[in-house]
């Protein structure tokens, strides 16, 4: 099944009500799919006429305790920033999906991962976070969509998975779970209508603009909590031969099924690598990597852009070892023979610790 | 075949030669037995007479990536298709090649090459042959990748409901494929 289309159907099993969408390669068979399936369960797909209004859209779907989700890429999901800002800010469950194309600007539809900072650090203004799910394989995709819907009804926010374009466009045995999380109760929030009569019940406000008083100090102080809280209990991530290893590689997405590889390949050469995989990139799994990274030589981050993520390692560990970087941009893809090399000159180059920088 | 028993597979054309369609069966076939695969199509302002490609990884263990520097094996079904693609094929590789587009193409000599005028023959025979579905067929015969029992099953599931009127092309196309060599041995 084609990534993209296991993607759509995971979203339907979730309970997914509304879709709504703009074209744009490499995701469109998501919007597709939703054309034909969801008017055939009387649920809503609606084509949207450009990226602002999808978004919008979905704010105003999710604001009323409905499943619902946009999915588009990089540079369109530029065009969003400011809505998930706003999402954020009033604390509405959209949920995003975005399959990365090569950037910058509109770039080309190849698998890239340039949108790492657009996905976790967010082009909106203000102190937000959205969460953030990166899937390496397109079964991994299917269960961290039932979860990225999950985790944007548990914390109210904004959730998106990021998926490149190779997970959207490849096709691959998948086992389609049944959805076997329970969305939190939105009751207590949900902007749904006040009901008439005995049943009538207090005005809702769902609003990203706080002027009285204190009113944002004290928003902001709640959404940092919050963000705390996830920070806490939301982290995953993968550790796949790390115990013993010299050298830990950092990959996240389709790059860690090439790291992967190669662990096994450097372990036949007598090369102890490991590798280390962030599942969601927001919240970053940094006490995990920092303690995992202690023991290590030499950390290799590898990635399909310019060490977005790399910056997040980096300030994890804290300078515990050294890192290097293999950076793939504008549509390279990575060789699992130049990580190879790379791993023989680290560890050729070890002992690293003296004289290396951080 | 990799030395961790993964067989890179290229399949290149124009569009509505049924290239992805091609290697979206022998997809479905690793599957029925019960391999990993991965199919990973060329994929954007595609169009009908335009060049198409996909790349498919069948393999015991899992697949690393999709996409891949060195194949296998080829098919090629245009011109195109081999001036683009046979450079990533592997010493000793075995290309099934058009030979009906493959006028005034320079061939490497480093593989094995099985050249049927595929062209020609899907327009002249009596019956509708399909050529992407005969160049699957060869592609059985000559390297036994997959069996042509899963192949078989493979085309019967995905020409089924609504498409079941294909299915009698498609068997006989494959079969034709799949005899192509066979005939040309007794000639």
């Amino acid at each position: 099944m084609k990534g993209n289309k296991a993607i759509a159907q995971a979203a339907i099993n979730a309970g997914l009500q509304c879709y709504f969408g703009y074209p744009i390669t490499p995701q469109n068979e998501i919007g597709e799919f939703m054309s034909d399936e969801m008017p055939k369960l009387g649920r809503t797909y609606i084509s949207a006429e450009s990226e602002l209004a999808a978004v919008n859209m979905l704010i105003g779907a999710a604001s009323t305790g409905t499943l619902a989700m946009t999915s588009s890429s990089s540079c369109a999901i530029a065009l969003m920033q400011e809505a998930i800002s706003a999402m954020a800010t009033a604390e509405i469950p959209g949920v995003i999906i975005s399959v990365m194309r090569a950037g910058p600007g509109l770039g080309n539809i190849t698998p890239s991962q340039g949108d790492y900072f657009q996905a976790t650090k967010g082009g909106g203004n203000g102190d937000y976070r959205t969460i953030v799910l990166a899937p390496a394989t397109i079964n991994e995709a299917v269960e961290l969509t039932y979860k990225t819907f999950y985790l944007a009804f548990k914390y109210r926010n904004p959730a998106m998975l990021l998926a490149d374009g190779m997970i959207g466009q490849m096709m691959e045995p998948v086992e389609l779970k049944p959805f076997d999380l329970k969305i939190p109760d939105s009751s207590s929030w949900e902007a749904n209508g006040v009901g008439e009569g005995s049943d009538k019940r207090p005005f809702r406000k769902l609003v990203s603009l706080h002027m009285q008083g204190d009113d944002l100090i004290v928003l902001n102080a709640k959404m940092q909590h919050k963000y705390h809280q996830i920070q806490e209990n939301e982290v995953m991530y993968e550790e796949f031969m790390t115990d013993d290893a010299d050298i830990l590689i950092t990959a996240f997405g389709t790059v860690a099924r090439v790291a992967k590889s190669v662990v096994l390949k450097a372990r036949k050469q007598g090369i102890k690598a490991g590798l280390f995989r962030p599942i969601t990139l927001w919240p970053f799994p940094s006490k995990q990597l920092k303690s995992c990274a202690t023991s290590k030589k030499a950390i290799l981050d590898i990635e399909l852009n310019e060490g977005q993520m790399m910056l997040d390692v980096k300030a994890a560990i804290d300078g515990v070892c050294p890192v290097e970087l293999i950076a793939k941009l504008g549509g390279a893809i990575i060789k699992e023979g130049e990580i190879l090399n790379k791993l023989v000159e680290i560890s050729k180059n070890s002992p690293l610790k003296e004289g290396a920088k951080c | 075949m990799n030395s961790d028993g993964e067989k890179h597979i290229i399949i290149a054309g124009f569009g509505g030669q049924g290239v992805l369609f091609l290697g979206t069966t022998l997809a479905e076939a690793a599957i029925i037995e019960g391999k990993n695969t991965t199919w990973m199509p060329s994929y954007g302002a595609e169009m009908r007479g335009g060049s198409a490609n996909c790349f498919v990884v069948i393999s015991d263990n899992e697949i690393p990536s999709p996409i891949f520097d060195e194949a296998d094996y080829g098919v090629f079904l245009s011109k195109a298709a081999i001036n683009r693609f046979e450079n990533t094929m592997k010493q000793n590789g075995t290309a099934i090649i058009n030979s009906s587009m493959a006028k005034d193409c320079k061939l490497r000599n480093d593989l094995n090459h099985i050249m049927e005028p595929l062209s020609d023959i899907s327009a002249h025979s009596s019956e509708k042959m399909l050529l992407n579905i005969m160049a699957l067929g060869l592609l059985i015969k000559k390297t036994k990748i997959l069996t042509k029992e899963s192949v078989i099953q493979a085309l019967e599931k995905i020409s089924s409901g609504k498409k079941q009127e294909f299915l009698k092309f498609n068997l006989n196309s494959f079969e034709a494929g799949y005899n192509l060599i066979r005939e040309k041995a007794i000639y």
